[in-house]
């Protein structure tokens, strides 16, 4: 095993990783300043990921079906807030989930219907094609560029929350929600906007990915699963915690599907070696996040200390 | 906190319980009314494998209108590509709407968890597309025919394939279940260089950075892959951007008609082994291609052709004998008297086919990628799990 190898698989680890919180971001911002379980953000990523795909293949160009993809969640997301979530905020968390639940299958069955039952296609843009020689080795310059986006999203995720008074406000809201309404604050408008950027960031992440993935229909399932591991493990609420579990479970779950049947394989036959060794990685960032769970039952950090 | 976070992740867990659920209620449907045989089809129709079941699905149907067949009624449900949805779906079928025939199953673990029990309670299992080597060795069955092949017969082609290019260091690879390890062990069986690597990915897997960059480390000169529906798009799509330039050979599954669309010019000149091709010469080819193209407007997949097979299959044995009368159907369905659109089409012992399996190459004809082909592979190749079929 080369070092090139292990600092390739780094990189991909740190990629996934950055994806993931494109994800969990939107996903923890929703749940901690309003409370709210949304299983459909995985929906909302399906929907930026088809409508890129739709313009990208209507005009050849990538970045307005990007910009597209992101509009079309960020519309989606507002729409369903005001349509469906905004009745749910004073329920109980099982009449969120079913409500929400509810929305994956219409979601799911109205892109089918308009879209097909069978994959569509996104190409990588031209400018991003390729390889790009980083010393060690050549990696892909879309996986690159999609590392540059991740970490360009955290920053201005941290500016917005920290530095602007759509921020503050939000801040407040996660900390008392009667108090900032009494002081005036309009909290519909702000869990509206709250909804929508959370849905915008699964657009983007649907969209980005699409391009080397297949876009189809369920395929952001999978990914809120890992989602919500990925929130559970960095404290629920928390932008800080969205991002270092993040990368977390990529970093783990990456080096674990190469390193484990290498290291069974040590002193099993090869092809046992792969069976154990691929079974135990995919269950490697469960483990994680029970021990997790039981050494830091609110998450690395928790949003309301 | 605490409870939200248990409510959350309890919320994941009924959210996979109630897909199951929903999907089953919705998609519960039937076609045609006067009937004497009734054919229950399990299939995946939703999902990053839909596109298979969805082929399979429109080739079964659109036999049944070309033959303008009101004898046989078809009921057809979603498994959602998850076997114990598949089984409470077997069950109901087998219980309350007493079906006669199962069929339409895509994924072989879904298989090996329908097929035993239905064939045990004097139900046939026609497979239309898994073919699990635990069906086809010791646990065959007389009620258990499969129309499509025995997974490990166009992997076993792929190596032979493998060896005719000169490969010497190739770097193989297949989701892990049933249908995996089969590919992985049918390629084997066949190919004579080295190994460099191998490796199992999940079901379902859509990112593959980590499993490209050990090909790339491994110093493979070839690569072969099983990775049918979503997972072949991505693997191609992310092989193309990861620049890598090795020939890769594979089964028709991952370079079939469901799939080229989406994978592009990524899978041009690959070589994929296939026991049928949409420009097949044969006269129930030719009229088979030409109207599905017209009935859906599209090209058909291999599921689609095996669907339409497994159908002309039934429609064949029903012409002969009653399906309530098992012994004789089960004599009709043996005497395959039907005009497949893979060519000619004869029964192994253990009631697998024995076929030629074509070299098939992807081309853009006209601005469409599909396949054509260029060889044959085998000649009346038969599955290496019979013999250990005892009926």
């Amino acid at each position: 095993m080369s070092l090139a190898l292990l600092f390739e698989q780094l990189l991909n680890g740190v990629q996934f990783g950055l994806v993931l919180f494109l994800m969990s971001a939107g996903l923890t911002l929703v749940f901690g300043v309003m409370g709210l379980i949304n299983l459909a953000h995985g929906s909302l990523y399906m929907i930026g990921a088809f409508l890129c795909a739709a313009v990208a293949a209507a005009t050849g160009n990538f970045w307005l079906g990007l910009m597209a993809g992101i509009a079309a969640a960020a519309a989606a997301g507002a729409l369903i807030e005001i349509a469906v979530i905004r009745r749910l905020y004073d329920r109980d968390h099982l009449d969120q989930v079913l409500a929400t639940f509810a929305l994956i299958l219409i979601l799911s069955e109205g892109v089918r219907m308009v879209f097909g039952p069978f994959p569509l296609y996104l190409n990588v843009p031209d400018s991003l094609r390729g390889t790009v020689n980083l010393g060690l080795v050549d990696y892909s310059v879309y996986r690159l560029a999609l590392i540059g986006f991740g970490v360009a999203v955290a920053l201005g995720l941290w500016a917005l929350i920290a530095k602007t008074r759509l921020g503050i406000r939000i801040r407040a809201g996660e900390s008392d929600r009667e108090m900032i309404a009494a002081l005036g604050v309009n909290i519909r408008a702000l869990y509206t906007i709250v909804f929508a950027l959370g849905a915008a960031l699964a657009g983007l992440a649907g969209a980005l990915v699409g391009a080397i993935q297949s876009v189809q229909v369920g395929m952001g399932e999978p990914v809120l699963i890992l989602a919500f591991v990925v929130i559970v493990i960095g404290g629920i609420g928390s932008i800080k915690g969205a991002m270092v579990g993040a990368l977390l479970v990529g970093i783990i779950d990456t080096m674990g599907r190469f390193l484990l049947p290498r290291i069974f394989g040590a002193f099993m036959e090869t092809s046992q070696a792969m069976g154990v060794g691929s079974a135990l990685a995919s269950m490697l960032i469960y483990l994680l996040m029970a021990l997790v769970l039981i050494f830091r039952p609110k998450g690395l950090f928790p949003a309301h200390g | 906190m605490t409870t939200i976070r248990t409510t959350a992740l309890a919320a994941l867990a009924t959210t996979i319980r109630t897909t199951a659920l929903a999907t089953l209620a919705a998609s519960s449907f039937s076609i045609a009314q006067a009937q004497t045989v009734t054919v229950g089809m399990i299939t995946t129709l939703s999902g990053g494998g839909a596109g298979l079941g969805v082929d399979v699905r429109d080739g079964f149907q659109l036999a049944l209108d070309m033959a303008g067949d009101h004898e046989i009624k078809l009921v057809v449900e979603d498994d959602s590509q998850r076997p114990e949805l598949a089984v409470q779906i077997a069950e109901r079928m087998i219980q309350s709407q007493r079906v006669d025939i199962l069929t339409g199953i895509i994924w072989s673990n879904l298989a090996m968890a329908v097929v035993p029990s239905t064939v045990a309670q004097d139900i046939f299992y026609l497979s239309p597309n898994a073919g699990p080597s635990a069906l086809a060795g010791a646990n065959c069955h007389p009620n258990y025919f499969n129309v499509a092949w025995q997974n490990d017969m166009l992997h076993e082609a792929a190596g032979a394939v493998a060896n005719q290019q000169g490969y010497k260091k190739i770097f193989i690879m297949a989701p892990n279940y049933p249908a995996g390890t089969d590919a992985l062990n049918g390629f084997k069986r066949y190919y004579e260089g080295a190994l460099v690597g191998e490796l199992f990915t999940q079901v379902g897997q859509t990112d593959y950075a980590a499993e490209l960059a050990q090909i790339r480390a491994a110093g493979a000169d070839s690569i072969f892959i099983f990775l049918p529906g979503g997972m072949g798009i991505s693997f191609m799509r992310q092989y193309e951007q990861s620049g890598l330039n090795l020939p890769i050979v594979s089964a028709a599954f991952t370079f079939s008609q469901d799939i080229l669309p989406a994978v592009g010019a990524a899978a041009l000149g690959v070589y994929n082994t296939s026991q049928w091709s949409p420009d097949l010469d044969n006269e129930a080819n030719q009229a088979f291609v030409a109207a599905f193209r017209e009935a859906y407007g599209r090209t058909p997949s291999l599921y689609a052709s095996q669907g339409f097979d497994t159908a002309n299959l039934i429609l064949s044995a029903s012409a002969k004998a009653d399906v309530k009368d098992r012994d004789a159907f089960r004599e009709a369905l043996r005497e395959a008297d039907f005009a497949a659109v893979r060519g000619d089409f004869a029964w192994a012992p253990n009631q697998h086919p024995i076929q030629r399996v074509y070299i098939r190459e992807v081309v853009n004809v006209d601005g469409e990628y599909t396949n054509r082909v260029i060889g044959t592979a085998f000649e009346e190749h038969r599955d290496s799990h019979g013999e250990k079929c005892r009926m």
